[in-house]
């Protein structure tokens, strides 16, 4: 896809004088508006810009909400409803901010489940998938750190439940944990260092966003069909192609985002966080943010001592297991085919994995008791079989359907089977996927 | 996306039927011993009809006249309200001058003067709640053993929840009242009998509403014509614990009606701006298979 030859040439004087000495408009021009994209793309392809749009509006309403938080245990929930009730917009700019981070994960989620589908993770683009692994860790640190900054009993006790994860580590286990609280309990230094990392662990997730679009921009994005670009015919600009169907998938999203910013704020949230935070006072049932239940799930799921690990390392360990899956992704499919579009077990095998996740997302939710754990074990189990058995396997089975030669066969094809829209018309909107 | 669709659309099918199968299980073992509960609240809270509900709720001025009312003379008493400003009760239709009026009924502790003692002072419509107890250990050691909850942001900080799927039917319903239905029921759910069996523990008063046990430590607070009304509502006890109820939504969430007036220009325009960019991105690809 990157041809290496730039088609920029600059039409006014300032843009010669500038692209001799540092072309940055020749970059911008070559990445966002010549840049060729497979002509098939569908909506699931626009949770990328989506995603970045969601990035600046969380630093943007981020910044301005640290103008206005004291990160000081006695202050911390004071500050922030100083926020909500005086500040000006402050509301606004914290609901957003709250509800941001949530809309955040759902669009990295679809983001994540539609690489998953089409294969988007396979040769050459392993390490884009990974790029895209590291964001998503980093968006777990930083979206648990700014859970604990309103210093309300969920904060608190969120806090506390997932820094004693490190604990369960053999040997070095108590000194992490107390690395990360500075001192034996969460404390004041806790709520301190948490703020100044949720402050700087953005930025370092725009950096990794760069190193994704640029790993993107080298090996070029992949395609419903799975098939990579052939031929001219297979793509179409940047400009104005992908950017008009981007922005109509942000305004999409933003709706829906919006909807709940002012309709309903704290759906999303729990109850207790509206608690000042009380050591003293543990809570019902600790439930963490609503993105990271299916992984709790896991966590409580391993109630049993396998060998030498105890229940708890081995929750931690299934726990931190089930995100590496993610990481291991491009080696443990074995399919020649990318898309699920051609791979009927495959496909069948993905959306039992969504269902899963969904499972697993509503069992995290739920006290770890009764039929709740059997259920937790059984998802668990379907969780890692995904990964470790159905990806390998399947690739190896499995007789996929035929692909079409190239992107433009496949969308020539699908126009001509479709609606009885002649090729090149406009189909309807719904086999545009 | 027709596919995708009809996808999701099994799969939430698969899910409900989990989920319910899951819930099923879980309250037949449950329904064992009605004396000895383990799941609180014994009863859901009931939902009352607010006017603050929905898209285009709005408080309803007189309704929180009369709650601030019954707050002022029940409920502040034991509870504090230590995040509302005397200032921000323009928002229930008081004029300036009747806030100033207003806060000057209480003495607020200040300090300290040029000459270093602390004194006291009428209030000012700057000044918040003052609290009825010292500090924290002088509340819980008045009441029991544990101070009353501060009330500034209890309609926001109590909220049974909803389990599957009555959560997915809210966010279409826009339910946004548990704290205020909560509240509501707590306080009108005192005169209900234990069922036979049930220890109550002493010093404590059974509530089928309270999300925590069987019983709290709070005695029933409200009686019928303890607080007397002026505009005409009837002095029940219902009337009283839906008229704090919404006092308390307004004082957990002041600038709610500015938030929905706000969301609602904001979904238009998103929905204007939409379907132009829509219409311009069909323009844009026509011709153009894919």
């Amino acid at each position: 896809m990157s041809e290496g030859h730039s088609t920029y040439t600059p039409k006014t004087g300032l843009g010669r004088w500038f692209d001799a000495r540092m072309p940055l408009p020749r970059l911008v021009y070559d990445s966002f508006v010549a840049y060729p994209v497979p002509r098939n793309l569908n909506y699931a392809w626009t949770f990328g810009g989506i995603l970045s749009i969601m990035l600046v509006a969380q630093i943007l309403t981020g910044i301005v909400l640290a103008m206005h938080y004291t990160a000081d245990t006695n202050l911390a929930f004071g500050s922030v409803e100083k926020i909500m009730r005086d500040v000006n917009s402050g509301w606004l700019l914290r609901y957003m901010h709250s509800n941001g981070a949530s809309f955040f994960f759902v669009a990295v989620y679809i983001h994540i489940f539609r690489g998953l589908y089409y294969g988007s993770y396979k040769a050459p683009r392993e390490l884009l998938w990974i790029l895209g692994c590291i964001i998503y860790l980093l968006m777990m640190a930083t979206g648990f750190m700014g859970y604990v900054l309103p210093w309300g009993q969920m904060s608190f006790w969120g806090a506390t439940v997932i820094t004693g994860f490190f604990s369960a580590i053999p040997l070095v286990g108590d000194w992490i944990q107390q690395l990360l609280l500075g001192g034996f309990a969460v404390d004041n230094p806790t709520l301190n260092r948490f703020f100044a990392l949720h402050y700087l662990l953005p930025f370092m997730i725009a950096g990794v966003v760069v190193l994704h679009i640029w790993a993107l921009h080298v090996v070029g994005q992949s395609n419903p069909t799975g098939i990579e670009v052939k031929s001219k015919t297979d793509t179409v600009a940047f400009t104005p192609y992908a950017t008009i169907k981007d922005a109509f998938g942000m305004i999409v999203f933003l709706f829906f985002f919006a909807y709940f910013v002012f309709y309903l704020p704290n759906y999303l949230g729990h109850p207790d966080n509206y608690i000042v935070a009380n050591p003293l006072k543990t809570p019902a049932h600790i439930v963490p943010e609503w993105y990271f239940l299916p992984f709790y799930a896991i966590l409580r799921a391993i109630t049993f001592n396998v060998g030498p690990i105890n229940s708890k390392l081995g929750g931690v360990l299934c726990m931190f297991g089930a995100i590496v899956m993610l990481f291991l992704v491009p080696w443990l499919d074995t399919s020649k085919v990318r898309s699920a579009v051609y791979r009927p077990w495959y496909k069948l095998f993905f959306w039992l994995f969504v269902a899963d996740a969904i499972l697993l997302g509503w069992l995290g939710s739920q006290p770890a008791e009764g039929s709740y754990v059997f259920m937790a074990q059984m998802a668990t189990l379907f969780y890692f079989a995904f990964f470790l058995i159905a990806l390998p396997v399947l690739g190896l089975i499995e007789t996929p359907r035929r692909l079409p030669n190239s992107i433009t066969e496949a969308v020539l094809e699908k126009n001509k089977g479709g609606s009885g829209h002649p090729a090149g018309a406009t189909a309807a909107p719904e086999t545009k996927g | 996306m027709k596919k995708i669709l009809t996808s999701l659309a099994l799969i939430g099918l698969v899910a409900v039927a989990a989920g319910a199968a899951g819930t099923r299980a879980i309250a037949a073992e449950e329904a064992h011993n009605v004396a000895n509960p383990t799941h609180f609240p014994i009863d859901e809270p009931k939902e009352m009809d607010w006017s603050f509900t929905g898209p285009f709720g709005t408080y309803d001025k007189a309704q929180l006249q009369r709650g601030l009312k019954v707050y002022k003379e029940v409920c502040s008493a034991c509870h504090s309200m230590n995040l509302v400003a005397f200032r921000t009760l323009s928002d229930l239709g008081y004029s300036d001058a009747q806030i100033k009026t207003l806060s000057a009924e209480y003495t607020i502790h200040d300090g300290p003067n040029d000459a270093g003692d602390m004194f006291d002072r009428p209030g000012k419509p700057s000044d918040h709640f003052p609290p009825p107890f010292a500090n924290e250990e002088a509340a819980a050691a008045s009441n029991g053993g544990a101070a009353p909850p501060d009330m500034s942001l209890l309609a926001k900080a109590r909220g049974v929840e909803r389990g599957f799927p009555q959560f997915v039917f809210d966010i279409f319903t826009q339910y946004d009242a548990g704290g205020p239905d909560y509240i509501h029921s707590l306080l009108t759910g005192y005169n209900e009998t234990p069922p036979a069996g049930m220890v109550i523990p002493e010093g404590t008063h059974y509530n089928p509403y309270f999300m925590s046990g069987v019983s709290l430590k709070m005695p029933n607070p409200l009686s019928d014509g303890q607080v007397t009304y002026d505009d005409g509502a009837p002095q029940t006890v219902d009337q009283y614990s839906r008229d704090v109820s919404a006092f308390l939504a307004w004082a957990a969430e002041p600038h709610m009606e500015d938030r929905k007036k706000t969301g609602f220009r904001v979904l238009v325009f998103l929905l204007l701006f939409g379907a132009l960019v829509y219409l311009t991105k069909r323009k844009v690809w026509e011709g153009v298979a894919h």
